[in-house]
């Protein structure tokens, strides 16, 4: 399916796994710290986050690689915290693919068939490896040894070494991390067009938040053991629940602020310079509360003069980069501090004359920017 | 350049050229020229060229019988205690204690084998473990001087020489493998057959090869655990040079060991390179 914006969506209702208070300590560190997700069936679901956060141990204990301190996990419903790997419905690709180096390319992705009881037919698993091998375009290479295929190939025999055993859930850890930029954009193409054809789950891991953002129809943020939010990824950037993944997704400008008033879902809050500027507020705020408000860089205009009816914020440009279709300006004001602004190409040439050292007005029209809420 | 650089491999290469050449391949060429000589008048050797030390070969039939049973039981029994040891310490002993198990299987070579197996000779001896059987009632046992005590002193002797390439090879499988088998669904003794068995064979190859061409040699541990009754090759030579002084007849035993083991390592080799081990991707030790 496919919403108006052209993104595959898919129907909250049924759940393929679903972590339920699930926690993973290793000696004093808190890896998992009571996740609560509900993977649907056929999402292509990323976990995003900084290195460490944990992202890897929720996939190994979905995978059966751990087993949760506290807390379960379930897959198609049945309760599986303690089932051991080999018996559980999903497959892996490793991020280094661990594939086995003493058979060929073909004999690794028969491998998942082999372990079949009662045994497949040897004719039904050939024509399976073949099948699989063609759709990761393979086709010709299953005699192969590992040690000659290229990095791009292997990791193609390690999602056809997966996908062959047609898993209710695919867990992907990294598996582009290894691969140049060029090979990982083809690979990620590659990747987005088999699960909408096989319609599997796809459980992502990833800390890149383009890789994340363009694939995936929900990112799960992760951060300290903890999900941060989850959500499409217009949500998460539209929508930022909370400074870490405001910061973490894109990129913005957090202010602190005071409310003032609010209607409906717009809040006037005060920045720290007495300014008053119209807000989008996610959640229900009692007017005197100290909060902090995000702002997406592109969000801000840049002026030489203020506009009626525009709140605008004097400051002194400081760093101008060039990002060839963008123009990133960082602004200094004595109260507020630094300020990000990106504004397009023909957006500048309004601002003749305006380099570093210039004295510019940043416009905030109303309703852009939003409230944040606790991490 | 080109010459500068044949010149150090020349010059690198030049001690141990010549200490192979003069202490291995000269004393080969001189036992091969010895055997096919006769014995001396007042022993030692006599020039001549006869096949009839080859010939009279039977008549030492029963070292020879016990080196080809007892060196490939003693390799074998060695490898199947050695591999469990090596699995245990490499996958599944914490890094912590690691180090310290694998210096204790080294502990024992800190002592002679000599002492050892003095030892050995009186834990096996009459008021060793056979007088705590019979204490306790159950039987009269006889140890020493045995088939058994011989292979028991071999084991004990080359254990840690089996241990230690196996432990290697298993030490850097990639454990991430197992996890891939198991996610494939591969229950773990499956995965042990499949992955971490032919994964490990080229420390199983090192390590029986340099056991089994140690025992081919034996001398020690027969003569003194088995006590002049169950003797190797090694044993029926030192007596041919250092007590019957039949330098001829003692070449030809010698040249017909070589021969033996040269054929069995070769057929091993062989052998392994068929299942796989030796393959260039695996790379055998
Ligand atoms: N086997 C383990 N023993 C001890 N600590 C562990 C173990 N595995 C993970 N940890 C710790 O748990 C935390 C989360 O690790 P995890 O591997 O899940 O992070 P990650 O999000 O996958 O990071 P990365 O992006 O770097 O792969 C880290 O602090 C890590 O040090
Ligand atoms: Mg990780």
């Amino acid at each position: 399916m496919t919403d108006a914006t052209g993104h595959h969506t898919v129907s909250a209702g049924e759940a393929i796994a679903e972590f339920v208070n699930t926690s993973k300590r290793f000696g004093a560190v808190l890896a998992a710290d009571s996740l609560n997700l509900r993977i649907r069936k056929g999402e292509f679901l990323s976990f995003l986050g900084p290195s460490g956060c944990g992202k890897t141990t929720a996939l190994r204990m979905l995978a059966g690689f751990e087993t949760p301190t506290e807390g379960t996990i379930l897959i198609d419903g049945r309760e599986l915290a303690s089932e051991p790997a080999y018996r559980r419905p999903v497959n892996m690709v490793f991020q280094h693919y661990a594939l086995f180096p003493h058979m060929t390319v073909a004999e690794n992705v028969a491998y998942g068939l082999r372990q079949r009881r009662p045994k497949l037919p040897g004719a039904e698993i050939a024509l399976r490896v073949a099948k699989a091998l063609d759709t990761v375009r393979l086709g010709d290479f299953g005699p192969r040894r590992i040690w000659q295929m290229s990095g791009g190939q292997q990791q193609r025999v390690a999602l056809a070494r997966a996908i062959v055993n047609e898993p209710k859930i695919l867990l992907l850890d990294e598996p582009m991390a290894a691969l140049d930029a060029k090979l990982r954009a083809e690979m990620q193409m590659e990747l987005l067009g088999l699960q909408r054809s096989l319609g599997i789950t796809f459980i992502l891991v990833t800390h890149d938040q383009q890789e994340a953002l363009s694939m995936s129809d929900r990112i799960c943020i992760m951060g300290k053991g903890r999900i941060m939010q989850i959500g499409t990824p217009r949500e998460l950037y539209d929508l930022p629940a909370n400074r870490y993944v405001a910061d973490f997704v894109g990129r913005a400008n957090i202010l602190p602020a005071r409310v003032r008033a609010t209607t409906g879902a717009r809040a006037e809050v005060a920045l720290a310079d007495g300014l008053s500027v119209e807000v989008t507020a996610p959640f229900a705020v009692p007017p005197g509360a100290a909060v902090e408000v995000a702002i997406r860089p592109e969000a801000l205009r840049l002026a030489l003069a203020p506009e009626p009816g525009v709140p605008a914020i004097a400051a002194t440009v400081t760093h101008m980069t060039f990002f060839g279709e963008h123009i990133e300006y960082l602004l200094a004001h004595p109260v507020l501090g630094a300020l990000q602004v990106m504004l397009p190409r023909q957006a500048e040439r309004a601002l003749p004359g305006a380099g570093v050292g210039a004295m510019l007005h940043v416009l905030w029209d109303p309703g852009a920017g939003l409230i944040l809420g606790q991490d | 350049m080109a010459i500068s650089q044949r010149m150090a491999r020349a010059i690198l290469l030049a001690p141990a050229g010549l200490w192979y050449a003069v202490l291995l391949v000269l004393p080969l060429i001189v036992v091969l020229v010895y055997s096919f000589g006769e014995r001396g008048a007042a022993g030692g050797y006599a020039p001549a060229f006869t096949l009839a030390q080859y010939a009279n070969l039977g008549a030492r039939w029963t070292a020879f019988q016990n080196t080809l049973l007892l060196a490939p039981a003693g390799t074998l029994a060695a490898l199947l205690i050695a591999y469990p040891l090596a699995y245990f310490l490499a996958l599944r002993v914490s890094a912590r204690w690691r180090t310290t198990l694998l210096v204790l299987v080294i502990v024992p070579f800190w002592t002679s084998i000599l002492i050892r197996s003095y030892a050995w000779i009186f834990l096996l001896g009459g008021r060793g473990i056979p007088q705590l059987l019979s204490d306790l009632g159950l039987g009269d046992l006889r140890l020493i001087n045995t088939p058994f005590a011989v292979l028991l002193g071999i084991v004990y002797g080359y254990l840690p020489l089996m241990v230690f390439p196996i432990y290697v090879s298993l030490e850097k499988l990639d454990k991430r493998l197992l996890e891939a088998a198991g996610d494939l669904g591969a229950p773990p003794w499956r995965s042990f057959l499949q992955i971490t068995l032919p994964l490990s064979l080229p420390g199983v190859a090192t390590g029986s090869m340099l056991v089994f061409i140690l025992l081919m040699g034996e001398y020690l541990i027969p003569q003194m655990l088995g006590g002049g009754k169950v003797f190797f090759v090694g044993n029926a030579l030192v007596d041919l040079f250092l007590q019957s002084r039949n330098w001829a007849f003692g070449s030809a035993l010698a040249v017909t060991l070589v021969a033996i083991m040269l054929v069995t390592v070769t057929l091993y080799m062989r052998f392994l390179k068929r299942i796989g081990a030796a393959r260039d991707d695996v790379g055998l030790m």
